[in-house]
């Protein structure tokens, strides 16, 4: 299993090397082929470990010696236990849907080699991330899928906002990987490991830190998760990151890399679980984050955008679970979330597709009749986002509440706030897209087509997916009564802190009816504003109440930091410019010059040609050097 | 005892030679005063039981080395010296420095010089056999290699003296 | 200690020291280049003189091997150096170093 476990990891990194260098001449549907077969290689391999972990212990799989400098000791070891493998599970499967689908919704592009090469790298990047063993391995990773994002965000290079839009991801994650780091020192000075085994499996070195230095060190790792996960104030990246090919979108900045924040910090939960305090920003950071996203989908008009901000949302909501002490329930709406927004993503890309490149759902509508496919499979995430029983959404999202509403009142009134603003926004953009009438351009309507097979399939099979996966995750009260486990906390129980609901099976119902009542409020207020009424959303400059505009404008979120770090760094950079960098940089380089050169006009007049002076000089210096000696 | 007078003789000689080879204006007269101190030298090495040496000494300098410079300085014709401007400041500084230079290092050499017992005697050490012995045995690579400098030395010389370098 | 009767190796180190430096101040006070040159025979000569004297001291023979490879070393040297002179003379007309002060700054 060992060899195995070392295998899945190869797989991607053999496909991105052979597409990077040998790929030259091969058809587009070989090089689609090798990528997408390499991720399938990995999930098979997934499979098995996985299989091997449902009776086994966790296992740590040394690959080599990597760092060993006095006390500093680091193994670049894989860590194979539950949390690690369901991980691998579903990277691995929804990876290898997505470069299915990419296959097709490329196929024109000029790039197609480059695109399928970053993304079986990011793949392998992924999980380095997942199966390292300590922080640092999970660096090495986490870094390397930031990368990998960065060049597939920019990856139509030649529109300079894409490589704006790249440039931003790159930075602020940046930001969040310093505080990474630094959590990451705090714990080896107190623990002196980095190592998952070490600290929390096998042993629990972790136990080193306590007090307010658990609290910062878990604090700091938070702004990590947050710079990679989107949450406030790290977030104005993630919509922007939109300007990437959609099945990007779809992998990176929805199912798998995004979600690496919630995979740190579910890593950590026994550092998590030592600080209230750290626990509560993690709590305020989330619920903030949630509504701050599905206030902004209100207004978005971009079909990704919308989505983008539906990920923050959803993003956040892991994080309120994370900070309440519910790590099972985060990853569970990790996987479940991975499932219908690789949908919804993939689904949209299949509506741009159609749409010859149009993002504005303004100028869609009414494309039920023409692409059936991706309309149905687009209903199911819709409504599995929502949280309607039984889609997959419906278990993740309910048991959240069910935790905030046992710990906290208010917490839950606003997650039902958000998720009422999720269901709205969400099938506000369902209905402009596929209701109503055509409102784009003569020639986009004759264009109008359902999407090949190849992009098809993969959206069927995330709509089952969707429809069937929650049930890895039935609610504790209700599945005791009718017999069904709650397998996902079963699997994760010795890996992760556990925290059980204590609702009686009654309120759990109650709960569940109440939220998928507000929920289908909101669908049937949707319903009527936009497909009854056939109200159509309002241009840029139509736009008059100041809150639609604050909304439309995300908050003013970027102008914020455009004015408060962007202006005065600029100032500073404009200022060193125009007098530190030609006085005292230049001044030093400079003057070293010209001290040379005077010195040198200076020393060489000794040198006068004349053999009396040199041998006079070279006496003198015998005599100074024996009297020295002596 | 007849040593000790030789020995003092033979520095008088040594240093008279040495003395008047730069003193004299006449440069035939300095290489005759030279070969006049060298064979003082040759003179103080039959003292100090080199035989050999003292020979390849009196036919390596006095014979080769000096009568080249004489053939040079006739060549070039140097016979009468022209114009050598020597101030007296210089003149000044070139003795006393050369006198420093000698007061310290004679004190240097007085101070360290505490030699310990005499090693065993081997007063035949400087007998050709023994040298060659030596020379032959021990040093062997340095003789081959000196010979190969030899080669070099009379390439170089050939060389230089052609007329015309360009070609 | 004696080196022969009535002589110490001092000596004989002071005599090669006087002709030493009697070399040093023949190249200092001479400006042609064929007596400076002569001087460094002298100075040579002296050097030779204390290797001697010390391999009689201490009964090596190594003393006279390193005098006789000085000499080896010397008789190239003044091949090559006259040569040069030569050539100098030659070219320029003298052998006197204060008017052949070229190289300079």
């Amino acid at each position: 299993m060992e060899r195995l476990v070392t295998l899945i990891p190869l797989f991607p990194l053999a496909g991105f090397l052979y597409i990077t260098f040998l790929s030259k001449g091969l058809s587009r549907s070989f090089v689609g082929t090798v990528g997408a077969g390499a991720i399938l290689l990995s999930f098979v391999a997934s499979v098995l470990v996985f299989s091997t972990q449902l009776h086994g212990e966790p296992v740590v799989v040394k690959v080599f010696d990597w760092i060993t400098a006095g006390s500093f000791e680091v193994d670049f070891a894989f860590l194979v236990d539950p949390l690690s493998t369901i991980y691998l599970l579903f990277i691995t499967g929804v990876a290898f849907l997505i470069h299915v689908y990419s296959a097709g919704y490329m196929h024109d592009d000029e790039g197609f080699n480059r695109f399928f090469a970053y993304l079986n790298l990011f793949v392998f990047f992924m999980l380095i991330l997942v199966l390292g063993d300590s922080y640092l391995t999970m660096f090495v990773g986490w870094e390397g899928v930031g990368l990998c994002s960065y060049m597939l965000i920019g990856f139509w290079y030649k529109d300079m906002r894409n490589n704006d839009a790249a440039k931003k991801a790159f930075i602020v994650n940046r930001i969040g990987d310093l505080g990474f780091i630094l959590g990451m020192v705090l714990v080896f000075i107190y623990c002196g490991t980095l190592s998952f085994g070490e600290l929390y499996i096998m042993d629990t070195a972790i136990s080193g830190l306590h007090g307010e230095v658990a609290t910062a060190a878990a604090i700091l790792l938070f702004v990590g998760a947050m710079g990679k996960s989107a949450q406030i104030p790290l977030h104005t990246w993630l919509p922007d990151a939109m300007a990437g090919p959609t099945p990007v979108s779809a992998l990176i900045h929805a199912a798998t890399m995004v979600t690496a924040g919630i995979y740190m910090v579910a890593r950590s939960s026994q550092l998590f679980q030592m600080s209230e305090t750290a626990s509560a920003v993690v709590v305020i950071a989330g619920l903030l984050t949630s509504l701050l996203g599905a206030t902004i989908a209100l207004t978005q008009n971009d079909i990704k955008k919308v989505l983008a901000y539906s990920t923050v949302s959803q993003l956040g909501f892991m994080f309120v679970a994370l900070g309440m002490g519910a790590y099972t329930i985060a990853v569970f709406h990790v996987i479940t979330h991975a499932f219908f927004k690789a949908l919804l993503f993939l689904g949209s890309g299949s509506v741009i597709h159609a749409m010859g490149g149009e993002q504005d759902i303004r100028r869609m509508g009414g494309l039920k009749s023409h692409m059936p496919v991706t309309y149905w499979t687009f209903l199911i995430g819709t409504i599995a986002i929502c949280g309607i029983f039984p889609f997959a959404g419906f278990f993740s999202k309910d048991q959240i509440l069910a935790h905030a509403l046992e710990h906290n009142i208010p917490v839950f009134a606003l997650l039902m706030l958000a998720s009422m603003g999720t269901a709205f926004y969400m099938f506000r953009m369902f209905y402009l897209t596929f209701h109503g009438h055509f409102r784009g351009s003569h020639e986009q309507e004759h264009h109008l087509h359902e999407s090949p097979r190849v992009m098809t399939i993969p959206l069927v099979v995330l709509a089952v997916l969707s429809t069937v996966g929650g049930f890895i995750g039935f609610p504790h009260a209700i599945g005791e009564s009718i017999g069904i486990h709650h397998w996902l906390d079963h699997f994760l129980e010795n890996t992760v802190v556990m925290s059980y609901s204590t609702l009686s099976a009654g309120s759990e119902v109650i709960l569940a009816v109440v939220a998928m009542a507000a929920a289908a409020v909101m669908i049937w207020y949707a319903f009527s504003v936009y497909v009854k009424k056939g109200t159509r959303a309002l241009e840029d400059d139509e736009v008059e109440s100041q809150a639609h505009r604050l909304l439309a404008n995300k908050y003013w979120f970027d102008e914020l930091y455009d004015a408060t770090i962007r202006r005065p760094a600029d100032a500073l950079s404009g200022w060193l410019s125009r007098l530190v960098e030609p006085r005292m940089i230049d001044g030093a380089v400079e003057g070293s010059g010209r001290l040379t050169r005077w010195s040198g006009e200076a020393v060489r007049t000794i040198q006068n040609g004349s053999l009396t002076t040199y041998l006079l000089a070279i006496i003198a210096g015998v005599i100074l050097m024996l009297i020295w000696l002596n | 005892m007849i040593t000790e007078y030789l020995f003092w003789f033979l520095a008088f000689v040594s240093v008279f030679g040495g003395v008047a080879t730069i003193l004299s204006r006449n440069p035939v007269h300095s290489v005759l005063y030279l070969i006049l101190t060298f064979f003082a030298i040759a003179g103080h090495y039959l003292l100090l039981n080199a035989q050999f040496l003292a020979a390849v000494h009196v036919i390596v300098y006095a014979g080769a080395i000096m009568v080249l410079f004489l053939y040079v300085i006739m060549m070039l014709n140097l016979n009468r010296l022209d114009a050598e401007k020597r101030t007296l400041i210089g003149k000044v500084t070139s003795a006393v420095s050369a006198g420093l230079l000698l007061l310290v290092m004679v004190g240097v050499a007085r101070g360290g010089s505490e030699a310990g017992e005499a090693p065993a005697e081997s007063i035949d050490a400087g007998l050709v056999e023994n040298l060659g012995q030596v020379l032959y045995r021990d040093f062997l690579l340095p003789f081959e290699m000196a010979s190969v400098l030899f080669l070099g030395a009379m390439v170089g010389a050939v060389f230089l003296s052609k007329k015309e370098l360009n070609s | 200690m004696e080196l022969i009767p009535g002589v110490t190796t001092e000596h004989y180190l002071v005599l090669s020291l006087i002709l030493f430096c009697l070399g040093i101040f023949g190249i200092l006070y001479r400006r042609n280049a064929i007596l400076m040159f002569m001087c460094v025979e002298l100075m040579l000569n002296a050097s030779n003189l204390a290797l001697v004297a010390f391999s009689r001291m201490w009964g090596d023979t190594g003393g006279q091997v390193f005098v006789f490879f000085i000499m080896v070393v010397a008789a190239a040297e003044v091949a090559v150096g006259l040569a040069i002179l030569m050539l100098l003379y030659r070219n320029m007309g003298t052998t006197q170093t204060d008017v052949l002060n070229k190289m300079k700054w």
